[in-house]
């Protein structure tokens, strides 16, 4: 399944913001979402790439694809967890 | 060449490893900090790791002592500074005896706001209600509060009050410990 395929239940947008704003913004989205929804979150920070594949191990969803166009940075992540 | 006891070692190595991961997973994770400055640099580390930690999924817990009671003081949060005194790694490094004039500790900190602020950055005081908001454990030195002088009511409100004890209780679940 590619993203094309994918309408979000949830958009969050995180750009032009540094750590810990992606990962919270993250958490406050996965909080409105019930398990097996799908978020679209965008964020600049680089260091994002690494911390929100974290966030996905660490909550127990599932990071479904990351892309990158220029600095902007998009993640598809479905919820997991409890 | 592997000898037979070399490879049962590392069998029992590879078994007890396995066995300690699936006793271990599902676990909440956890992690206890000191926060023990009140400086802005200093007091940032601990209110973004505590917060992430939670957005997380684990279990968070700051214990404010010394100066980094006036975190969680009403009277003193909201003035939270840093100094161009001995901080060469400052935005604007100036010499020791200009940072000693009257004025240089509101311009850095001014400084240092100013940048925070361009790129979104969350007050510290926002900082601390997302932690608040999402159950990290904010625990206030007892000590600190009588050597300082310092009352509940001077306190944000929801954190407890304890001492070493309590929070190596605390503190001795978690897998991650830090001092700042």
């Amino acid at each position: 399944m590619t993203t094309r395929d994918l309408t979000p239940d949830l958009v969050v947008d995180a750009s032009k913001t540094l750590c810990p704003t992606p990962v919270l913004r993250a958490k406050s989205g996965m909080d409105k979402l019930q398990k097996g929804q799908v978020m679209k979150l965008v964020a600049t920070d680089p260091g994002s790439k690494a911390d929100i594949p974290s966030f996905a191990r660490m909550g127990g969803h599932e990071l479904l694809s990351t892309e990158q166009a220029g600095q902007t940075f998009v993640y598809w992540l479905r919820k997991g967890g409890k | 060449m592997v000898t037979v006891a070399e490879r049962a070692l590392q069998e029992n190595l590879e078994l007890f490893t396995r066995m300690h991961r699936e006793a271990h997973e599902g676990e909440t994770k956890r992690i206890a900090i000191v926060a023990s400055k009140g400086t802005l640099d200093m007091v940032y580390p601990p209110l973004i790791l505590a917060s992430t930690a939670s957005a997380m999924g684990m279990e968070a817990g700051i214990f404010f002592t010394f100066y980094g009671l006036n975190v969680i003081n009403k009277k003193k949060n909201k003035h939270l500074q840093v100094s161009p005194i001995a901080n060469p790694a400052a935005p604007m490094p100036v010499p020791n005896i200009l940072g000693a004039i009257p004025g240089m500790t509101a311009m850095a900190t001014g400084m240092l706001k100013r940048m925070m602020r361009k790129q979104n950055m969350p007050s510290t005081g926002e900082l601390v209600s997302v932690c608040q908001q999402s159950g990290v454990k904010l625990i206030a030195c007892s000590t600190t509060m009588g050597v300082m002088g310092v009352k509940q009511e001077d306190l944000i409100d929801g954190v407890d009050i304890a001492g070493a004890a309590s929070f190596l209780e605390f503190a001795s679940k978690a897998q991650i410990t830090l001092f700042v």
